[in-house]
């Protein structure tokens, strides 16, 4: 299920009057053509079903669901951020169990390698007497973001809407941002990975696919997913509904079954920023790893000895895996 | 008596007109050396920066290693023999040219280094169309370009009396094009008072800019990683240490071409322990300085022991120990122990102790790039072994390799179109013109 599919058929729903309340704000009906081919699919055929999308105006149309294709907006486009908006995502770490779907739909989402991950899951103890937990660690699109400050060229930037993206066809492949993140965020394509000839769209900074080649990429809150109503791959795959998406100025986020206002969650679960004395200012909020649904030890359940191996170095594995 | 009486450029002037046989086996050898270079660059090219050792976590290399080295080692000339020539130093002359030499290789190798780590060298260009002045590498871009050219200038003005020399010198067996070069570089000098007189203001000015250019070029090069949040680059201290050790590494390079060019060109005379002595001690102060900003930086990060800058010292004293060791403590000590001590002090201890510091400070910049990339925030986490440990491939190597062998090359060939030593103003001929300013 998606959200643009509860848009339309649930109006009880929490969720629906979320996004209503986002996609209301700054509407209008579209008029031009050009705008609504970014999300129209012309060899599709129609169902007759009318969903409602955003566009790169922040206005909204109706498409017909059959003809609905994520929009590619151009380069310059993906330099505006979708107005009036400023995304936020919350993370709640007493729910994770490192089930990895996350990544795994992140990377189909964005024709990414094996080796490319966009979000990583990393094993973390605080100290030694401290419980450990999984930790899903997306890019954090910090509102002072060095990557953006280091760039020699502009190919990263801070969108109006919060979001920092990479435009790969400006990206020289310095590396300087890879240094300058301190969340180890971003990767680089070190070869031409087959993943990326599989999307036959054109390349969009907001898609950040397909991927190029001696570039630097990373998470991007998935503007393309955003522009129709729906939430980042990541949070809908997520079958424990750990991350939350949303609008600050909303004051509310989703995982796609439960809907928050931000303020209160944050205030009412104590969340907080990581590495907050980094002074970056991230926009992800993680919720303390507290009233664990699962023992840390499911997340080795059922994952192949490639990912087990992953963890081996931790003081977890070390003191649990001799 | 005898050496005022003599014609220098009559006793130099076979380095310039012939090249014995070994002379062009070791060309041939250079040249071989950067053509596994250029095969290891085109199969970086062709297959990917995957070809390299560089990953996710340790995004720089010795590719990094040796752009910070080969920018250190330029300093020779802009320090040591543009503070040389403001102070008047007599003894400069013979090895002033040498040290010019190192600097203007230098900084052309260097930053090809740098162009080695960059993805898309198709989009080099952008540097300059969408280039961001808020950015440190813009900075470096500007300071460089900078650099290059002050130091080029710098050269050229001190080359300038011996180019006339050249071409006035009528018993030079040598082509014509490079007599019509010679004639054609000289610019029309002929040793006017006025020619002179403007002559020394020029260098006397190139001197103190190319003094101020370099140092500005090796903080922006340290900035470049102190701007950012790392653990271990985060420091105050880095641009002034890397400004040291530079001129450090400088003058311990300035010392091995002094001892190599004795040796082939039979420089004895021009060359003596007097000099290796003098450029010894200017050695043996840096290494004072050099010790002295290791041990701050490494000091306020140990005492303090936040938990990053902990994990960073633990690392470099257990999978770097060796290289910390030979790198902070023998490169700071042995020149310290050698020129200090007079009964060491020899021409051979002090040339080996010159190697010993470019080694050290090779080292030295590897233990600042590679193990803070290593021991990140968030831990690194990962099956693939490297991914987790950074070790340079054979086209890193190849390329290092190759990048001395241009260095090496390129001081031969500037050794057979100019002499090593300057030829004018040798025997103090040159102390009268100075006497004009």
């Amino acid at each position: 299920m998606n959200v643009e599919e509860e848009l339309n058929k649930d109006p009880k729903n929490s969720r629906r009057q979320f996004l209503k309340k986002g996609l209301i704000a700054g509407a209008g009906v579209a008029a031009g053509g050009g705008l609504i081919a970014a999300f129209v699919d012309a060899t599709a055929t129609e169902t007759g079903e009318k969903v409602k999308v955003l566009t790169t105006d922040g206005e909204i149309m109706e498409v017909d669901r059959g003809l609905l294709k994520l929009p590619r907006v151009s380069t310059e486009e993906s330099h505006k951020g979708i107005p009036g908006r400023k995304f936020v995502m919350v993370i709640d770490l007493g729910k994770c169990k490192n089930a990895r779907k996350c990544v795994e739909a992140c990377q189909k989402g964005h024709h990414l390698p094996k080796s490319q991950e966009f979000l990583k899951v990393y094993l973390l103890q605080d100290s030694e007497k401290t419980s450990p937990y999984w930790f899903p660690k997306p890019c954090f699109h910090c509102d002072n973001p060095l990557c953006v400050s280091v760039c020699p060229v502009g190919a990263t930037y801070k969108r109006t809407d919060g979001i920092v993206l990479i435009d790969n066809e400006r990206c020289i492949g310095c590396k300087f941002c890879m240094t300058g993140c301190p969340y180890s965020t971003r990767v680089f394509a070190w070869k031409h990975y087959p993943e990326f000839d599989e999307d036959k769209e054109p390349y969009s900074p907001e898609a950040s696919s397909p991927g190029k080649e001696g570039t630097v990429s990373k998470c991007d809150f998935c503007p393309d997913l955003i522009r129709v109503g729906k939430i980042p791959y990541c949070a809908s795959a997520c079958p424990m509904g750990v991350i939350y998406f949303g609008d600050v100025d909303e004051d509310t986020v989703t995982n796609g079954t439960e809907t928050f206002q931000f303020s209160k969650l944050i205030s009412d679960r104590a969340g907080y920023r990581y590495l907050e004395t980094l002074g970056t200012r991230p926009c992800v909020y993680y919720l303390p790893p507290v009233e664990r649904q699962f023992e840390v030890e499911r997340g080795f359940a059922d994952m192949d000895q490639e990912i087990i191996d992953r963890y081996k170095d931790t003081p977890y594995s070390k003191k649990n895996k001799p | 008596m005898e050496l005022l009486r003599k014609d220098p450029l009559r006793e130099f002037a076979p380095q310039l007109e012939r090249t014995s046989i070994q002379g062009y086996l070791w060309i041939v050898f250079l040249l071989a050396v950067i053509g596994l270079g250029i095969y290891a660059f085109f199969s970086q090219v062709f297959y990917g920066h995957e070809v390299t050792g560089m990953r996710d976590n340790v995004v720089w290399g010795v590719y990094i290693v040796n752009f910070i080295f080969f920018m250190g080692i330029s300093y020779a000339g802009a320090l040591i023999s543009g503070t040389l020539h403001l102070f008047k130093t007599a003894w400069r002359k013979p090895i002033i040219r040498m040290a010019e030499f190192i600097t203007i290789i230098a900084l052309l190798i260097g930053p090809c280094f740098i162009l080695l780590c960059i993805g898309r060298l198709d989009k080099l260009h952008y540097l300059v169309i969408f280039g961001r002045i808020q950015s440190p590498i813009t900075w470096d871009v500007i300071a460089i370009s900078t650099d290059i050219f002050g130091c080029f200038i710098f050269l050229y003005l001190s080359v300038l009396r011996d180019l006339a020399k050249l071409r006035d010198y009528e018993l030079l067996q040598l082509p014509n094009w490079r007599k019509k070069l010679y004639k054609l570089l000289a610019l029309g000098y002929t040793g006017t008072p006025e020619q002179k007189q403007r002559l020394n203001r020029a260098s006397d000015i190139m001197a103190a800019m190319v003094i101020a250019i370099a140092i500005i070029v090796y903080s922006v090069l340290a900035w470049i990683f102190s701007v950012t949040l790392q653990p271990g680059w985060h420091s105050t201290i880095f641009g002034p240490y890397f400004v040291i050790a530079a001129v450090y590494s400088g003058s311990a390079v300035l010392i091995l071409c002094m001892w190599i060019f004795r040796r082939i060109y039979h420089l004895e005379e021009y060359i003596t322990k007097k000099h290796f002595v003098a450029v010894g001690v200017i050695m043996l102060v840096l290494a004072a300085f050099f010790g002295y900003f290791t041990f701050s930086d490494y000091l306020t990060k140990w005492y303090g022991s936040e938990k990053n800058d902990e994990m960073l010292i633990q690392l470099l004293f257990k999978e770097f120990y060796w290289p910390f060791i030979i790198s902070n403590y023998i490169g700071v000590l042995l020149p310290l122990i050698v020129v200090g001590i007079a009964k060491f002090r020899t021409i051979t201890n002090i040339t080996i102790t010159a190697i010993v510091v470019i080694i050290a400070l090779w080292l030295n910049r590897y233990i600042i790039v590679v193990p803070t990339l290593e021991s990140p925030y968030l831990p690194i986490q990962d099956s693939r072994p490297e991914w987790l440990n950074y070790t340079a491939t054979w086209v890193e190597w190849s390329l290092t390799a190759a990048g001395v062998a241009v260095f090496a090359l390129l001081f031969t060939l500037a050794s057979k179109f100019i002499t090593i030593v300057p030829v004018s103003g040798l025997h103090g001929e040159e102390h009268n013109e100075e006497a004009i300013v």
